[in-house]
């Protein structure tokens, strides 16, 4: 990644560019010209390429394969849900509120706190170890919301209203799009800053040679577990996007298949490249939209696709278009 | 405390104990052996119960259908590890992952076709599905005893299996040092179709004992699979005394956490917050267990001692 010539450089921020350009204004001239489906599809696209984009750190870039991120999309939307339900229909005056800022603040405070603490007992494990972990954690949360039955259990929480912010309206679909896609840029923006600090080096450098980066004297574990939590507080913002998108919040969203759909994104567009989650979230709700309209059997040729992908195309779509270092 | 019912919970516990660990052995088995990774263990579970479940009705009794099925979902196991797994040894774990959760999605969606969106209650005959009583005062339902008993045996046929015999030999060779074993000219790639195939017909076998109790369903492998895993982490992977000890171990604490731990909550807070707080510590209790063991002992109370 950082030995590009001048030429690949300028080549890989044009297909970045071009990636980022389509997803932001397809969609709106759909809309425009009378589409309006597309744009919905487009917002829940959006959310899930932040979450994808939120997994690539640690998955990508940080070579740890989280099987539970989609603990933190739940978390989320719940930091929505939940005082937004109080609001209504009072108890816990504490958080009860209809405002934005505090649904994001408690979304991001909540999911790094337990991004802070699985992360902190997973990572010092490796491997299987740590794939099989990720997922426990990830379930224990689901049997969490599962039995708190004042949010609805197992059946869900139906989200009264969306967050309130001053001036901005996320009832209009327009707006929320625009919203989700903005954050979407901002996050892009920022991993392009982590992944390029020395931050970012210590961490792809530990997922190349952990022993190497020991021996210069680098404590990984605290690289790690930083870009843990980090990864965690991202996802949690694009839960709370998700939330006020569907307005509809249940343990559902936090299933380890949810999770699983995560990476199958961040692979499929590939992993440990900037726009490589966006392409994968892209692909991921389009095939679910086009499939499904064909059969209700979709999960079959979806689950044979996957397949394939890994037996034959093991470094992402978006690989084809970009260049590798070493290539010129 | 009533300690009838402290016994019948024990037997509860016990019976989800056996369970978790004829999927356990599966899982610690290929992972021990093969390293492989099988996020499809739990459709393998699926797929028992659903064969047992068509057999049951085809031969009129369970007890056949159950004979009959457990070569059947062996050969499930085969044929998964000759189409998709077998390509996969040499690849890393997040490969393993990607493709049996794409089998998943194979597995269930091939179950909607053949057998329908609806679950499948299996009927017991008549001798199965009624209640003995043990000793005075302590009655259970015969079936699960025998779930209890059927697990039993078959940990002691896998333990002489393992540590007797010449396939059980070469299992160990295998999880100690794989390339040493093939050196020796042993087949390797039908040693590891043979142990898939193994596991396969262990996880077929709790899922065709679950199916008389809470019927066949789609994805009824996917909760229990991340349980499995919660007990072959504790346990140790790889390790099949770890797995043993491990899935009794969960079994118990989730049987008697869910029966008993509003009661020990009342001793120290209100009836109310007891009330709300106990089902949400009790759903979390097994994997608050396995942070705590994790946190002590990162390998796992039982790791194998040779690796390489």
């Amino acid at each position: 990644m950082f030995s590009l010539s001048k030429n690949g450089r300028a080549r890989n921020g044009w297909v970045n560019f071009t990636v980022l350009a389509c997803t932001g204004v397809i969609p709106l001239l759909l809309y425009v010209a009378g589409q309006t489906f597309y744009l919905d599809l487009a917002t829940r696209m959006v959310c899930l390429a932040i979450a994808a984009i939120s997994l690539n750190l640690i998955l990508g870039y940080g070579g740890m394969v989280s099987f539970g991120h989609a603990v933190f999309i739940g978390i989320g939307a719940y930091a929505v849900g939940i005082p937004a339900y109080h609001a209504t229909y009072g108890e816990f005056d504490l958080i009860a509120s209809y405002n934005g800022f505090l649904h994001i603040l408690l979304a991001v405070a909540f999911s790094s706190l337990f991004a802070l603490v699985t992360g902190a007992i997973s990572l010092r494990t490796k491997g299987i170890y740590f794939i099989m972990i990720t997922m426990a954690f990830g379930q224990m949360i689901y049997f969490f919301f599962v039995s708190l039955e004042t949010y609805g259990g197992d059946d869900g929480l139906t989200i009264d209203a969306r967050s309130e912010f001053p001036a901005v309206k996320l009832d209009n679909a327009i707006v929320m799009f625009l919203v989700c896609y903005v954050i979407m840029l901002l996050v892009i923006f920022a991993m392009y800053k982590i992944v390029n600090s020395r931050f970012g080096m210590v961490l792809q450098g530990a997922k190349d040679n952990e022993e190497r980066m020991r021996a210069m004297g680098f404590n990984t574990f605290k690289y790690r577990l930083t870009a843990y939590v980090i990864a965690g507080a991202l996802c949690g913002l694009s839960g709370a996007l998700l939330g006020n998108f569907t307005t509809f919040i249940s343990p559902e969203m936090i299933d380890w298949t949810r999770s699983g759909e995560l990476i199958f994104m961040v692979l499929l567009g590939g992993g440990g490249t900037l726009a490589g989650p966006l392409v994968g979230a892209a692909i991921f709700v389009v095939l679910e939209e086009v499939l499904s309209s064909f059969t209700i059997y979709w999960h079959l040729p979806f689950g044979i696709m996957l397949i394939l992908a890994v037996l034959f195309a093991r470094k992402g779509l978006l690989s084809l278009f970009l260049k590798e270092d070493g290539d010129d | 405390m009533d300690t009838t019912l402290l016994f019948i919970q024990f037997l509860n516990g016990m019976q989800l104990g056996v369970l978790l660990f004829l999927l356990a052995a599966g899982l610690s088995l290929t992972f021990g052996i093969m390293d492989f990774v099988n996020l499809a263990h739990g459709s393998l579970y699926m797929a028992g119960a659903f064969i047992c479940a068509s057999l049951t009705f085809w031969t009129g009794s369970f007890l056949l259908a159950v004979l009959l099925a457990i070569p059947l979902a062996a050969l499930v196991g085969l044929a998964t590890e000759y189409i998709v797994v077998r390509h996969l040894y040499a690849r890393d774990h997040l490969d393993h992952v990607l493709a049996t959760f794409g089998l998943i999605l194979v597995f269930d969606t091939l179950v909607h076709i053949i057998w329908g969106s609806e679950g499948i209650a299996v009927p017991l005959p008549g001798w199965l599905d009624g209640q003995v009583e043990l000793f005075a005062g302590v009655i259970f339902p015969t079936f699960r005893l025998l779930i209890i008993v059927s697990g039993l045996v078959i940990a002691a046929g896998l333990y002489f299996l393992v540590n007797f015999t010449r396939l059980g030999m070469l299992i160990r060779a295998g999880a100690s040092n794989r390339t040493m074993v093939s050196a020796l000219g042993i087949n390797i790639q039908f040693l590891f179709a043979l142990v898939f195939s193994l596991g396969a017909a262990l996880a077929g076998i709790a899922g065709m004992l679950i199916s008389p109790i809470s019927e066949a369903s789609i994805g009824m492998g996917n909760q229990i699979i991340i349980t499995a895993f919660v007990v072959i982490v504790i346990g140790g992977v790889g390790s099949m005394k770890g797995a043993f000890i491990a899935a009794l171990l969960i079994g118990l604490i989730d049987t008697f956490g869910r029966s008993y731990l509003d009661t020990i909550f009342k001793l120290f807070m209100s009836p109310v917050a007891a009330e709300t707080s106990a089902p949400a510590v009790s759903a979390m209790l097994i994997y608050i267990l396995m942070a705590v063991v994790l946190a002590v002992r990162p390998q796992g109370l039982f790791p194998p001692k040779a690796r390489g």
